[in-house]
């Protein structure tokens, strides 16, 4: 786990400030696309173990949506945007409208689910790119509804090659319910792959 | 008891133990009827040479796992020759086209606890593996039951 000894602060705020702008872009793409204001909170960088990690989001067992991908290019990772069922509900109701939809509505709702997916993380990563001028290419984003645990362990498997700890930038999409209390919209986990860190300090000149 | 993502635990009646979440991983029970303890491993890797620097956790690894498994059950009293297995897990929960050493890491992972099973001429009794949906498993070593809850297919006892 030397790559996680040898994480500085100036580190963990460049990771952070990652998260700011991924997600600040993909909320003000979230906001256009349901016309309505999407917040994010400040962004967390987790350096924790795995079983920290899959506690998140409600915990491992935990029902989701999630639309996933893998990057590719000057850097590796993988990127989960999970909703809970109910959000993923109030999303697709709004995207496609209320009232009836015909037989193959549930394909529909999933395709919109997904679209909405791509959208929101191809704007993060293009922002991480622009950032970082790094060249990254998102693999085709994959809509899985399961276990939450069952998901996201799958962007623990390359850290585990180097440790038993992992580091997650997670960033947390918020909206204002009827009474103007902040409600959690949606995840973001981006787990970049462990040699990814060093390309992305040095992209930076903060190696 | 619970065992977590790359853990080992061991149980005796009348208590359980469970793991969950269960994606690619592969959740391995091995016990002895005859001695009223069972273990658990949690494995996420097919085997230690992919552990790119020297890592202490066996549990990890199907290859390392399975051994301390056995080992810590030879510790409480159980016999090599009596000893069963039930397993879980492995599944293929995306289809990226990775070409990563990782890639189809689920059915490795099945692959290599059998491989390890074999080598210990340890018989697998029932297993539920592959497919591309989560599970959470428990075992009672009360009844050598292993219970299967999954959120798309149901649950099912093995």
């Amino acid at each position: 786990m030397d790559y996680i000894n040898k994480l500085h602060s100036i580190h963990l705020d460049i990771l952070k400030e990652i998260g700011n702008i991924g997600a600040g872009h993909a909320a003000a793409a979230l906001s256009a696309l349901l016309n309505r204001a999407v917040d994010m909170k400040v962004p967390n960088v987790r350096v924790s173990s795995f079983d920290d990690m899959v506690e998140l989001a409600g915990g491992s067992e935990r029902e989701v949506v999630s639309i996933s991908l893998r990057m590719e290019g000057d850097i590796t990772g993988s990127m989960f945007f999970v909703l809970s069922l109910q959000q993923a509900e109030t999303f697709t109701e709004k995207l496609l409208g209320q009232g009836k939809l015909s037989s193959d509505s549930e394909s529909l709702r999933r395709s919109a689910l997904q679209e909405l997916g791509n959208i929101l993380s191809g704007t993060y990563l293009s922002a991480l790119a622009d950032f970082t001028r790094l060249q990254v290419q998102p693999s085709v984003p994959e809509l899985v509804i399961d276990m939450f645990g069952a998901i996201i362990s799958y962007g623990l498997i390359e850290a585990s090659r180097y440790g038993d700890k992992a580091i997650m930038i997670e960033t947390i999409l918020t909206e204002l319910d009827e009474e103007e209390a902040s409600e959690t919209t949606g995840y973001f986990f981006l787990l970049p792959d462990p040699p990814a860190f060093r390309t992305i300090f040095q992209a930076l000149g903060a190696e | 008891m619970k065992v977590g993502i790359a853990d080992i635990g061991m149980v005796s009646p009348p208590d359980v133990i469970r793991t969950s979440g269960l994606g690619s991983c592969v959740g391995v029970v091995i016990y002895d009827e005859r001695v009223p303890v069972a273990g658990m491993v949690h494995i996420m890797l097919p085997d230690s040479r992919l552990a790119r620097e020297g890592d202490t956790n066996k549990a990890k690894f199907a290859d390392t796992g399975i051994s301390e498994l056995v080992h810590l059950l030879q510790a409480r009293g159980a016999m090599l020759y009596r000893l069963k297995a039930k397993m879980a897990g492995g599944a293929q929960m995306f289809s990226f086209q990775s070409q990563s050493d990782t890639f189809q890491i689920g059915l490795r992972n099945v692959q290599a606890v059998k491989r390890e099973l074999k080598g210990f001429r340890i018989p697998v009794m029932a297993e539920d593996t592959g497919g591309s949906n989560g599970r959470t498993i428990e075992f009672d070593p009360a009844t050598f039951e292993l219970h299967i809850r999954t959120v798309n297919k149901g649950s099912s006892v093995i």
